[in-house]
């Protein structure tokens, strides 16, 4: 499911499935797309953050279009204990890639694959990262 | 003092492109006349294959190429270089006239970042600004990445960098403000280009920084996001335009005006030095 904004219109509450994973783009940039996620946060619930959420920046092949401070997205990270991932949608190796990434992580938070939970491998993510 | 800015002042109201160059392998200050012969021979030589601009068989090139001592941060970098073209007509020997066609200023500023790291033979020149016809830029870049192993590239300024500025440069007191202060944006995926210039009268401008700046002398990112962000609410109270989904692309103030494409002018000499103190360090990110 796509959106440009939280939180999501509640006419299709019903109609909607589990909600696994919670990506939100950043567009390098764009300083709106920053401003936009983080009012957006403020609407998810707190548990989604136990590993269900993930920050993708784009855009990140071309340092000099650079409008947004890489600091604030590293501490969008930090602060809400989640990971943030890197990549340029404009090339498709690196989009495959990507969505790949995703989907193993989505796969993980819904609890497709045995012995990983969602929590565990944020975990993991955020402290490699670190190093 | 009076003296120092005479032999800067070449620089101001000028437009200048912006490059970022490697550090120089063996160039040294004794040599600057025997570059200057070496240069000349080269360009001559050019010109003879045909590579040369529009000069006529009659105008010759002169080639000077100085040193501008006063032009550095501190003691601890090179002085700046100046490398000038000029058209000599011919017609009449004796008295021949002479015309800037084009000048090459290899300067650093406060570029101790550099210089720090790199090795004995080397010289730290990282920021070069031009002034002229892109043919004869073309040339000279050849002959001293020939000549000194050295490596140029367009200094490219991020919407980041630019804010900066336009911070900046705002909360710089000048005598006479007479400039508005102006942003220009370019909006993306658009089928047509189409630019938007934001105008702010300058006391305007130094009030609303006034109030975000908390240590004078000191800028941290948080301020200026905080600059930015209110002149994005005015701008979208107004007209309904999320300025911050656009991409930054010159900003223009009564200290100077700069260009993402790498484009500088200066205009007043005081704050010269820090404007091109901040053109190096971008230079030296680039080049790292």
């Amino acid at each position: 499911h796509l959106t440009t904004s939280l939180p999501l219109s509640s006419e299709g509450d019903h109609l909607r499935p589990r909600i696994d994973l919670i990506v939100f783009v950043i567009d390098i940039k764009s300083k709106y797309s920053l401003k936009n996620v983080e009012a957006s946060l403020a609407h998810v619930d707190a548990s989604f953050f136990l590993g269900k959420v993930c920050f993708l920046v784009t855009g990140v092949g071309r340092v000099n279009y650079c409008s947004v401070d890489m600091n604030a997205i590293w501490k969008l990270g930090e602060v809400y204990c989640s990971p943030v991932l890197y990549c340029e949608l404009e090339l498709e190796g690196i989009r495959n890639a990507t969505a790949q990434r995703l989907l193993r992580m989505l796969q993980i938070c819904a609890g497709h694959i045995p012995g990983v939970s969602a929590l565990s491998f944020g975990t993991l993510m955020r402290n490699s990262s670190n190093d | 003092e009076r003296s120092d800015s005479q032999r800067t002042a070449f620089l101001l109201r000028k437009q200048w492109t912006l490059y970022s160059v490697t550090p120089l392998y063996r160039f040294y200050n004794t040599c600057l006349k025997d570059y200057a012969r070496l240069l000349s021979a080269f360009i001559a030589a050019e010109k003879q294959k045909g590579l040369a601009v529009e000069v006529g068989a009659e105008l010759d090139i002169k080639v000077t190429v100085s040193s501008i001592p006063d032009l550095k941060g501190s003691d601890r970098d090179q002085a700046a270089i100046l490398v000038q073209l000029s058209l000599r007509s011919s017609s009449s020997p004796k008295k021949p006239e002479e015309k800037l066609v084009w000048s090459g200023c290899f300067c650093c500023v406060f570029g101790d970042h550099l210089s720090e790291n790199v090795p004995e033979n080397f010289t730290c020149l990282p920021l070069f600004l031009v002034n002229g016809a892109e043919s004869y830029t073309s040339i000279v870049g050849t002959w001293f990445q020939k000549t000194f192993d050295c490596c140029f590239r367009r200094l490219a300024i991020s919407p980041l960098n630019l804010s900066w500025m336009a911070a900046m440069w705002t909360g710089c007191k000048v005598d006479k403000i007479s400039s508005a202060m102006e942003l220009i944006f370019s909006v993306p995926c658009l089928p047509y280009p189409l630019d938007i210039s934001y105008a702010i009268h300058p006391e305007d401008a130094k009030a609303l920084w006034d109030t975000v700046q908390k240590t004078p002398g000191e800028i941290t990112q948080e301020e200026v996001n905080v600059f930015m962000d209110c002149l994005y609410s005015h701008f979208h109270r107004h007209f309904k335009i999320h300025l911050s989904a656009t991409k930054l692309v010159k900003v223009s103030t009564a200290v100077a005006s700069a260009h993402c494409d790498g484009i500088i002018k200066f205009l007043q000499s005081k704050y010269l030095t820090g404007v091109l103190m901040l053109l190096t360090e971008l230079a030296i990110s680039q080049i790292q």
